[in-house]
């Protein structure tokens, strides 16, 4: 891991903690409210702040993830530096898509 | 105690083994002592290396019952598991033959993390005053005793896992030179610890701390490279 990598990782971890926090609040008070799929989407749909929050959620977990698992590819694999930075560029990536798929489908109106 | 020591040595190249000796137990002995006895009275074409016998020159650090230790200051009643010693070259490196490991690796990664002194003066200038009392100073003085044994560098799993990583005793002796005002070479020096495989990809598991036979702190000199280099980052001034 180079100087920059350290940052981003540094900086998306810092970000993630609070919004952790606020997932596991958000989804003890669905349940414990015993809120029906209709009733969250009718909370979630339009709504620009939650498109916002897991949006942003969902950008620094897949920067984060990314150079986490290049690290481990990097000290438990052979795999040439080569590789291993493509398939963790890819990994992001596909995170990122999956994710934000997922928001658009509980945002999007 | 028993009167004598089973001693398993490490034989042989790579593809080598362990060969058992018996050798005479004594009252105050190191390990050096043992593996030195071998040497002299049972196989004279035992290799090993040690230079100063009292913990000076660095040059006598083996795995002793699996863990790395400078043999010249350890003590047999101190880690002789039931009259038992299993004694192998320094892990992480390339074995030369018997219990001497290759260290050019490590003393390669030194130049790589650039810790050779880059003066700012010529010997016309007058001597600078250093005050040990600064917090730079104090810094350097903390990490600057290294013998450079490669003890912390056969104990932690980073070098093990990464084969490029710099290691700890290189890191730490960067971070002396980083705190060393006299030093001009230390835009170069940032910039080589924190690429890829530097200082950024310690974990901070702290075992080169735990181990370190001269009681330094490889992990806390590691964490002011990252922070330094950071900064530095943040600023602008290194360009990774
Ligand atoms: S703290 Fe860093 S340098 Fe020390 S043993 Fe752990 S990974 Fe290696
Ligand atoms: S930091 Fe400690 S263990 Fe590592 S080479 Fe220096 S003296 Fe040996
Ligand atoms: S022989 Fe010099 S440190 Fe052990």
């Amino acid at each position: 891991m180079n100087v920059a990598l350290y940052a981003w990782q540094r900086a998306t971890a810092a970000l993630m903690a609070p919004l952790v926090l606020v997932h596991l609040v958000v989804i003890f008070y669905a349940m414990g409210a015993g809120l029906s799929a209709a009733q969250m989407l009718a909370r979630t749909r339009g709504s620009i702040a939650w498109g916002l929050f897991y949006g942003v959620f969902v950008a620094a977990v897949s920067v984060h993830a990314a150079i986490g698992v290049r690290t481990i590819l990097i000290e438990w694999t052979p795999l040439p530096r080569r590789a291993i930075d493509g398939f963790a560029i890819l990994f992001g990536l596909v995170l990122a898509v999956l994710g934000l798929r997922a928001v658009a489908a509980v945002v999007l109106p | 105690m028993a009167d004598t020591l089973q001693v398993s040595l490490w034989r042989g190249g790579s593809d080598g083994r362990y060969v058992d000796y018996a050798v005479p137990a004594r009252e105050s002995q190191t390990v050096l002592d043992v593996v030195t006895y071998v040497q002299r009275h049972l196989d004279a074409t035992l290799s090993y290396r040690f230079a100063c016998r009292v913990g000076m020159c660095g040059s006598c650090a083996m795995q002793v019952n699996g863990r790395a230790r400078w043999t010249c200051r350890t003590h047999v009643s101190k880690v002789a598991e039931g009259g038992k010693l299993t004694v192998a070259p320094l892990e992480n490196m390339p074995v030369i033959k018997d219990l001497a490991a290759d260290m050019r690796e490590f003393f390669g990664k030194w130049q790589r993390a650039k810790g050779r002194f880059a003066p700012s003066k010529t010997r016309n200038d007058p001597v600078e005053p250093i005050d040990p009392a600064t917090p730079q100073r104090r810094a350097a003085d903390a990490a600057i005793e290294c013998i450079n044994c490669g003890v912390c560098y056969a104990s932690c799993d980073t070098v093990k896992w990464d084969k490029d990583y710099l290691g700890p005793a290189q890191l730490n002796r960067a971070w002396t030179l980083v705190n060393d005002v006299r030093d001009a070479g230390n835009r170069e020096r940032l910039v080589a610890v924190s690429e890829g495989s530097g200082c950024h990809s310690c974990h901070s598991h702290q075992s080169c701390q735990e181990f370190c036979p001269v009681g330094l702190n490889p992990t806390r000199s590691i964490a002011g490279l990252k922070r330094k280099s950071l900064a530095a980052y943040l600023k602008g001034e290194l360009k990774p």
